[in-house]
């Protein structure tokens, strides 16, 4: 009788009795969604465009993020902090794509017309691959990541908002925009789109995959490293970053695996979903289950729709 | 020439189908045999038990029952860490709870338990497939790991770390911190043949080849009468059973002291799906060259690398990591089939040594 009353009527009686901390803890979840969200869309891009579940992605995130700590270390000392953080961001960038670069020549273009799971193992070994070679070339400890990001808190009506989260809303808002308007207005957005729908129709019409596939993977790098940015000026750059990422998965199965829009709600649903449960059922289950929440509730949702949200609808033929 | 059958007849049925029907390979297991029962019980040592040959068997065992799942079946799971961790926990009640209960059967019934708990997660794998289910088995991992964590019934309300009492089966001890090397790797030792023989058997008979032509083509296998929720479950059912007594053996006889976090994470899951991988998916014989690999690997690296060279054990650790990344890549790409498909092919070559045409 308690543990039902713990379940079903007492968490609601907090949320009744202390509406701010109820909002903050809906802002705090809904911002921790975005930053889900971020990695998830890395995930989404490359699965639209080569059928790829990257499981690196959480991987780059962190390499991106270590290298970009790494080589501001190294910036000479003289110059101005803006400068720093603009020449270590375009070596970054810069870095990111040679590693799709690589990642198409070595890892892809070989496994061509290999089945999706044989990809999929492959994407795990190259997780292993890129976290090994990130600690090798800077260090494996935490590392702190500064490159001017407003850190300060809003208290806005005794509601605290912390400005990091705002700009990490606000560069994923950007980044999708962005995104939205590289895949339909830009001759090479069609043409991943076109990769997408259908890989052979794409090639006779000549579009050439390797390229589409160097583009794709660039592009999931610099979200990567954009996801990257974000986690490492709130939690620091560390390796417990590639398991925060593995929380992208539930995300892309909440939202579907195609849809960029879903990749958000999915984020943000997990995310509210997960601090709400965390702090209101806290009596009922004693805390941490941040551990698993997201996973249970994508497992929970797959029963009822397979394919997520948003995602195509699975047909499956003989 | 070394690997010739030429001459070798089979006159009955029985002959036809024994498990081992060339010459060759029953002297081989004879002696492989014989090296593991009667030589290496009297040359053990403290160090080769616990730092090379239990770790070796135990992921042998879990890879094994991984490899049924993953390599037979083809249904992704990420889930081993936590399902070790089901065995390792239901055999640490069933051990504290029954102290006159013979550490055989502990072992046999926490595989049980784990079975049990396998059939639960494995329920959505008839709506949900591939990656979808992958990222339905991490659910598994992380749920279950908490909630050793969290639910003190489950480490007898005292600390959450969880160590071994022990026990002695025949005689002798083979469990806790006083244990004889070579009774723990006897012990062992006999579950990885009887299981193995389990294993070898279920591949090649009706429900093995049912698992395979739901790896193949799920619906097609449905169509030819094959029903696929009773194939799954039952699939998950084994592989888990294995992985749990494997989860069991290396709380009690590896570690003796496990905590869930440390023991059974994330990272054990990839361990061993990476030790199928290499070794081959879908065969028996990959599962225990996989688990060398992977368990002989680091402790070779790390004598190569940290006490010949030099170097710092972390770098030594790192470099570890790309390594067992770039070759799980190499496999996929060269030999998607792993180390067993490598040794196929070795003993073909040897049939027609010295004299290939």
């Amino acid at each position: 009788m308690e543990f039902i009353y713990a379940l079903l009527v007492q968490p609601f009686v907090d949320m009744y009795l202390d509406p701010l901390i109820f909002i903050e803890t809906v802002i705090k979840g809904l911002m921790a969604g975005v930053l889900y969200s971020l990695v998830a869309l890395g995930f989404v891009l490359i699965f639209k465009a080569s059928g790829v579940f990257n499981f690196a992605q959480g991987v780059m995130a962190l390499f991106a993020a270590l290298t970009l700590t790494g080589i501001m270390e190294y910036m000479p000392d003289g110059l101005p902090k803006w400068l720093t953080v603009i020449a270590a961001l375009g070596i970054t960038v810069v870095i990111m794509i040679l590693l799709a670069v690589i990642i198409e020549r070595v890892v892809l273009r070989p496994l061509v017309n290999q089945e999706l799971i044989i990809l999929f193992m492959a994407t795990l070994g190259l997780s292993y691959v890129l976290e090994g070679a990130g600690d090798l070339m800077w260090g494996s400890d935490v590392k702190v990541l500064d490159i001017g990001l407003p850190t300060d808190i809003w208290d806005i009506g005794g509601v605290y908002v912390e400005q990091l989260d705002v700009t990490a809303a606000i560069a994923a808002g950007s980044l999708v925009a962005v995104l939205a308007i590289f895949f339909t207005k830009t001759r090479i957005g069609r043409a991943l789109r076109a990769v997408a729908d259908d890989h052979q129709a794409a090639l006779s019409v000549g579009i050439s995959l390797q390229q589409i596939w160097v583009i794709v993977w660039s592009v999931a790098g610099i979200v990567a490293l954009v996801a990257g940015i974000m986690w490492g000026s709130k939690s620091g750059v560390q390796f417990s970053l590639s398991l925060i990422a593995l929380k992208a998965l539930p995300v892309l199965i909440l939202g579907g695996f195609t849809s960029i829009p879903g990749a958000i709600i999915g984020g943000l649903i997990i995310g509210l979903g997960e601090k709400v449960v965390e702090v209101f059922w806290y009596s009922v289950h004693g805390g941490a289950v941040e551990n698993w929440f997201a996973f249970m509730l994508a497992l929970a949702f797959l029963m009822f729709r397979p394919q997520g949200l948003f995602g195509d609808k699975i047909i499956e033929r003989v | 020439m070394l690997y010739r059958e030429t001459g070798q007849f089979k006159r009955n049925y029985a002959a036809d189908q024994q498990l081992f029907p060339i010459f060759q390979d029953k002297i081989l297991l004879a002696a492989i045999l014989v090296v593991a029962l009667a030589i290496i019980p009297f040359a053990i040592n403290d160090y080769w038990s616990k730092a090379i040959l239990l770790p070796f068997m135990v992921y042998a065992l879990v890879a094994l029952g991984l490899n049924i799942l993953v390599g037979y079946c083809g249904q992704i799971s990420l889930g081993t860490g936590g399902f070790m961790a089901v065995g390792a926990y239901s055999s640490y009640k069933l051990c504290t709870a029954f102290p006159e209960l013979n550490l055989i059967f502990v072992i046999l019934f926490s595989g049980g338990c784990t079975a049990a708990v396998g059939v639960l997660f494995g329920l959505p794998s008839l709506r949900i497939k591939g990656f979808y289910l992958a990222v339905a088995t991490l659910a598994a991992q992380f749920f279950l790991i908490w909630m050793f964590n969290k639910v003190p019934w489950f480490y007898n309300y005292e600390m959450s770390q969880i160590t071994a009492p022990p026990r002695e089966v025949f005689g002798f001890l083979v469990s806790g911190p006083q244990a004889e090397p070579a009774a723990q790797y006897l012990f062992v030792l006999g579950f990885i043949i009887v299981f193995t023989w389990v294993a070898l058997n279920l591949v090649r008979g009706r429900i093995g080849r049912s698992w395979m032509s739901i790896r193949d083509m799920d619906i097609a296998a449905e169509l030819l009468g094959i029903r696929p929720l009773q194939t799954k479950l039952l699939a998950f059912a084994v592989s888990s059973f294995y992985i749990g007594m494997g989860g069991a053996i290396i709380f009690h006889i590896w570690l003796g002291t496990v905590e869930a976090t440390e023991a059974f994470d994330i990272l054990q899951s990839f361990f061993v799906l990476f030790a199928i991988i290499i070794g081959g998916l879908g065969s028996v014989l990959g599962s225990f060259l996989g688990a060398a690999f992977m368990a002989l690997m680091p402790v070779g690296l790390k004598v190569v690398l940290v006490d010949w060279i030099g170097m710092v054990p972390v770098t030594a650790k790192h470099i570890e990591f790309m390594l067992v990344g770039s070759l799980i890549i190499f496999f996929l790409i060269k030999e998607p089939h792993g180390l067993a498909r490598m040794w196929q092919i070795t003993k073909e070559k040897l049939r027609l040594w010295p004299f290939p045409y």
